[in-house]
């Protein structure tokens, strides 16, 4: 009675799946369903392709266990289910002064997500990624429940950043970050093209940065934008954060080129020359785009694709060529980010480098498949690499060399989970495990 | 709405629903005793009505077919001051065809959705009216409201449990306390999860949003969501001769 025949997408909804799907309530209930057999399980499919999809097999919906199951305000320890979503950590905590060490740019991804993806936020080049902040987490393989910690060196390594292959992730405890309350002191300016981004991000001193680009910008105006940059300060917000979503898909017309050039515009220039500085809730900054559910329609029913990369810094004009490209393809959407990176990251798949990452979403028509795999080939020849959790549209070639520590993750994945019973679309997409075994045994648990 | 002077007891807090409403009155410093039969589960739901602010959360056996799990509950809430609430969200619910398969199952049924949570109210019926206050919460169904093919047995369990709860509501009032009947449509739970035919699901936080503004507002019979009540209006005055050929 656990199963239900379900289609499920990724946030971008150009990936779709269609598989058996159970959303256990109780631990016990999961640990019941898994000792039939390992499987894949996701968290509130906010990775954009196709990293929490399976499709033809059975799956786990992870959203209903999300229970903090201790948290000690003295050290802020917190240990949690991993369904929860990371924004209401930080709504529970903030008022005893603790927040999420790091947040990713929506509040809706689960720990289980975050841990499995090893997110970063806009405080990476400080704080680095999630999984560094990760002290314990309890994976549930097939009929087995283990409890590993960073000491647990290869397995831990496999499972921050591993998309789901060790295992089910039940629960992690989580070192949370002391904080003073939940205001953001937020400094806007703007930024009139890509070296000056270069020399701003150099410059910046604070713990939040980000750059908000304007991918249609061309010519001199290339990579400009706006740098936002925030502070925690004291004092607790308590405005009820009321919602907006969007009912509907929207027509094909709404994040075209004219309109989102017009709108970029007009956002490049809400800032004034003189830039300026605001105190806010710190959802508004950290969580931009939550205040509007479902904001994923407006590109309509055929979705779209995220594309992030990230670069090493003294390859950071490869950026350049990218946005060109981008620009001149009249592809892009208002939603474009830039960001400095520092080197932080937990697992062997883990997603950041020191360096410079760029993402653009793209509505998914025309050429966009083939833009996103030719800014993906950029990347790569420029010794960067590309986010799991954004990609939909990828060729395994493609890949190849951009994880240097591919092979060690493999080597752990396959040993613990030899039939690829853990083995989502996006993994079997890009063969990251390598070569998958002739069949996959019925019955067999991993 | 509840305080820390405030104590909620919660049948069948496993479920989702009972959870949604077990973080709500926790949130508002409530202190909840959390009863139902999967004992590590319920541990960590307490840990979770801790760090969501209730007073103090406890986990304590209950089972709806075992009576004698019903007293050392009462006594436990009995060592409370302040108000004594109880919010009953035990149920179970086999499909139609495994009841037509084994008959027997009926009873169980019966004492789930019925009997049991109507003996334990009976036994705390007479701390409400010592204290002289107190809300009960009777989540039944809206399957209770006229039997139909697909779950006549799991609707006549609930129908008789919400004809209790008017009764106890009748004799509660007369000693300050009060009784709320909530009759959920279809709710987003592992027990409708696998269910063909759902329309119009609810998420339990909705349910229990609705639930506590009955409770504050000293609703007597609540339909969630409300558009519930136009929908059963309407099915309970289909006559029956035509009625009884219908299957919905
Ligand atoms: C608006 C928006 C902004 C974003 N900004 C950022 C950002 O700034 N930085 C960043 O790093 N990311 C960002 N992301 C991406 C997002 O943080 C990640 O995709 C994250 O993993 C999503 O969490 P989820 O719970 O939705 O996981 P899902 O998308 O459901 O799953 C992601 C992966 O985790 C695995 N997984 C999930 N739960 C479990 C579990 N319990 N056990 C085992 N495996 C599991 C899945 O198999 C899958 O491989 C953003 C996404 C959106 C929509």
């Amino acid at each position: 009675m656990s199963w239900k025949p379900l289609e499920t997408m990724g946030w971008g909804r150009a990936s779709a799946a269609f598989g058996d799907v159970a959303r256990p309530e109780r631990v016990a209930h999961l640990k019941k369903l898994l000792s039939l057999g390992a499987m894949p399980a996701f968290g509130m499919r906010r990775s954009y392709g196709d990293a929490p999809l399976t499709s033809s097999e059975k799956s786990l919906d992870m959203t209903r266990l999300d229970r903090v199951l201790d948290f000690d305000a003295a050290t802020g320890l917190v240990h949690v289910e991993a369904g929860l979503p990371i924004g209401d950590l930080g709504r529970m905590f903030a008022a005893q002064d603790w927040l999420p060490p790091v947040s990713p740019g929506t509040g809706f991804a689960t720990i289980g997500g975050c841990i499995a993806n090893d997110v970063h936020g806009k405080n990476h080049h400080v704080v680095g990624s999630f999984g560094q902040h990760v002290t314990e987490i309890t994976l549930i393989q097939g009929d087995k429940t283990r409890v590993i910690t960073p000491n647990d060196s290869a397995e831990f390594q496999a499972t921050v950043g591993g998309l789901g292959q060790t295992g089910v992730i039940a629960s992690a405890k989580i070192q949370m970050m002391p904080c003073k309350g939940d205001l953001m002191v937020l400094t806007e300016r703007r930024i009139d093209d890509l070296d000056e981004f270069f020399m701003a991000f150099e410059d910046a001193t604070k713990d939040f940065t980000v750059g908000w680009i304007d991918a249609t910008a061309k010519g001199d105006r290339l990579g400009r934008g706006v740098l936002e940059e925030g502070e925690i300060t004291s004092g607790v917000n308590r405005s009820s954060g009321k919602t907006k979503s969007v009912p509907f898909n929207a027509p094909a017309w709404a994040l075209s080129a004219p309109i989102v050039r017009l709108f970029n515009e007009l956002y490049f220039r809400r800032v004034p020359r003189s830039g300026r500085t605001s105190v806010k809730p710190i959802t508004d900054p950290f969580f931009p785009l939550d205040a509007i559910h479902n904001w994923n329609r407006l590109y309509g029913k055929a979705g779209f694709n995220q594309f992030q990369c990230v670069v090493p810094l003294n390859a950071k004009d490869s950026l350049r060529e990218m946005l060109e490209r981008i620009s001149a393809s009249g592809l892009a959407s208002p939603l474009a980010v830039l960001k400095k990176m520092g080197a932080g990251r937990a697992g062997y798949m883990s997603f950041p480098m020191e360096g410079y990452t760029l993402a653009v979403d793209f509505p998914n028509r025309g050429a966009a498949d083939y833009l996103i795999r030719d800014l993906t080939n950029m990347a790569r020849e420029a010794g960067g690499r590309i986010y799991f959790a954004k990609d939909g549209v990828a060729k395994p070639q493609q890949i190849d060399g951009m994880y240097p520590d591919q092979d060690a993750w493999r080597k752990v994945v396959n040993e613990i989970d030899p039939t690829y019973a853990n083995a989502t679309n996006l993994v079997t997409r890009l063969n990251l495990r390598g070569p998958a075994p002739e069949t996959k045994p019925a019955g067999e648990s991993a | 709405m509840s305080n820390s002077s405030e104590t909620w007891i919660i049948l069948g807090a496993t479920s989702s629903m009972a959870r949604a409403f077990a973080r709500k009155v926790a949130a508002d410093g409530a202190n909840v005793l959390l009863c139902g039969r999967d004992m590590d589960d319920l541990a960590a739901s307490a840990a979770d009505c801790t760090a969501r602010g209730a007073a103090n959360a406890t986990a304590l056996k209950f089972d709806a077919r075992d009576t004698a799990s019903f007293a050392p509950i009462i006594t436990q809430a009995q060592a409370e001051s302040g108000m004594i609430n109880c919010a009953v969200f035990v149920g179970s619910m086999p499909t139609q065809s495994e009841i037509d398969a084994a008959p027997e199952l009926i009873e169980g049924v019966i004492k789930d959705n019925y009997t049991g949570p109507a003996a334990f109210l009976q036994m705390l019926a007479p701390e409400i009216e010592l204290r002289g206050g107190g809300t009960v919460v009777g989540v039944g169904s809206v399957a209770g409201d006229r039997g139909r093919i697909g779950n006549y047995v799991y609707g006549s369990a609930k129908a008789g449990f919400a004809t209790y709860l008017s009764g106890l509501r009748n004799r509660l009032t007369r000693a300050g306390g009060h009784v709320v009947t909530v009759k959920p449509g279809f709710v987003d739970t592992a027990m409708t999860w696998d269910v063909e035919g759902m329309f119009l699901v609810a998420a339990p936080e909705k349910v229990a949003t609705d639930i506590l503004k009955a409770v504050d507002k000293k609703r007597n019979v609540i339909y969630t969501p409300f558009f519930w009540r136009y929908i059963m209006l309407i099915i309970r005055n289909i006559p029956e001769f035509i009625f009884k050929k219908m299957s919905i």
